[in-house]
């Protein structure tokens, strides 16, 4: 890239693309917080140095093209399969390090069974579970973890917890399992935030490597092309809705 | 001479303006320019006021930021 020559003498490097991520342009709607995410994971892969021996699940939503904008294996699994797949990888190449990269509507409505049956056999991989309360890539359905009162295109008139049920908490609910080993929410809406979340995805890889189990980390992201907001609207809603329903922490660290 | 310097990529850049509101500076701004994709890419409006301080790299969903701070002379960072 002729980036470099840009710059004048005397100034070092201080942020940059990661390693681990690709020169592909992501396919990501403008100001969506996935792309945050995805950049995190790459500098976790980076920080841990073991971009040679990774594998990432991709399955299917906003991040089935992830393969494309990082630089490590992927395999692509089926709609809500990725624990699955991972498992199967794992098991049968333990020196690999093995993450699932779900959104919700991907790993908590269509996978729901393989990720809580993968969290209580506390399978040694990581999951990076993308929260945005909606289904993004197939045009903005109610999913699961869509907030009561919600509009999306197949609930113009707002989630309804008596028609529609309430909210699926996942973390909660995996982190009362005893297979898991490390359950935590976090978000990505500011700076601060940014940080802790990079924090707990390099826990999360951290853990693997150490072979402690099944660690998930559930982080709340936008969706502002299907949440009919701009990107700053929408992480105000994050930070204003979105974390009173599932607030943001630890909920599981087994040291 | 600033503390630092935002290189943007513009072929990267989606014009989302996350950038623009979490600098706390008020360092940068949409430009003029367009990128092939169509949208409106973000400049340094004020790169007198730049510290090099890499909010803006942190915050943006298309890593379209490389950011470079000045080597301190003669300390430690």
């Amino acid at each position: 890239m002729p980036v470099e020559t840009a710059v004048p003498a005397g100034y070092i490097r201080v942020f940059g693309k990661p390693k681990a991520l690709s020169d592909v342009k992501y396919t990501y709607c403008p100001g969506c917080h996935h792309g945050i995410v995805t950049r995190l994971v790459a500098e976790a892969i980076d920080e841990l140095g073991i971009l040679e021996r990774t594998v990432g699940i991709a399955p299917v939503g906003c991040a089935v093209f992830l393969d494309r904008f990082m630089n490590c294996d992927f395999v692509q699994a089926a709609h809500g399969r990725a624990c699955a797949v991972a498992t199967g990888i794992k098991r049968a190449r333990p020196e690999l390090v093995v993450f699932t990269y779900q959104g919700d509507g991907d790993l908590a409505a269509i996978g729901t069974a393989e990720t809580i049956h993968a969290a209580n056999r506390g399978e040694n991989i990581t999951v990076i579970f993308v929260n945005n309360g909606i289904y993004g890539m197939t045009g903005g359905e109610m999913a699961p973890t869509t907030l009561p009162g919600q509009r999306t295109t197949t609930t113009p008139w707002g989630r309804d917890p008596r028609l529609h049920g309430y909210p699926l908490k996942i973390s909660e609910m995996l982190a009362q399992l005893d297979g898991p080993t490390y359950i935590t929410r976090q978000a990505v809406f500011d700076y601060p935030h940014i940080v802790r979340a990079r924090q707990a995805i390099l826990k999360a890889f951290r853990n693997q490597l150490e072979g402690k189990g099944f660690s998930l980390v559930e982080i709340l992201s936008t969706c502002p092309t299907n949440w009919r907001m701009s990107p700053q609207e929408a992480g105000r809603w994050v930070a204003e809705h979105v974390t009173k329903h599932y607030p943001l922490g630890d909920l599981k660290d087994v040291r | 001479m600033p503390k630092g310097i935002v290189i943007v990529e513009k072929e990267r850049c989606k014009g989302c303006g996350l950038c623009i509101e979490a600098c706390p500076f008020g360092v940068l701004g949409f430009s003029s320019d367009y990128n092939s994709s169509g949208y409106r890419v973000v400049h340094m409006e004020h790169p007198e006021k730049c510290t090099g301080c890499a909010v803006c790299g942190y915050v943006c969903p298309d890593v379209a930021l490389e950011i470079y701070r000045r080597e301190p002379v003669g300390g430690t960072v």
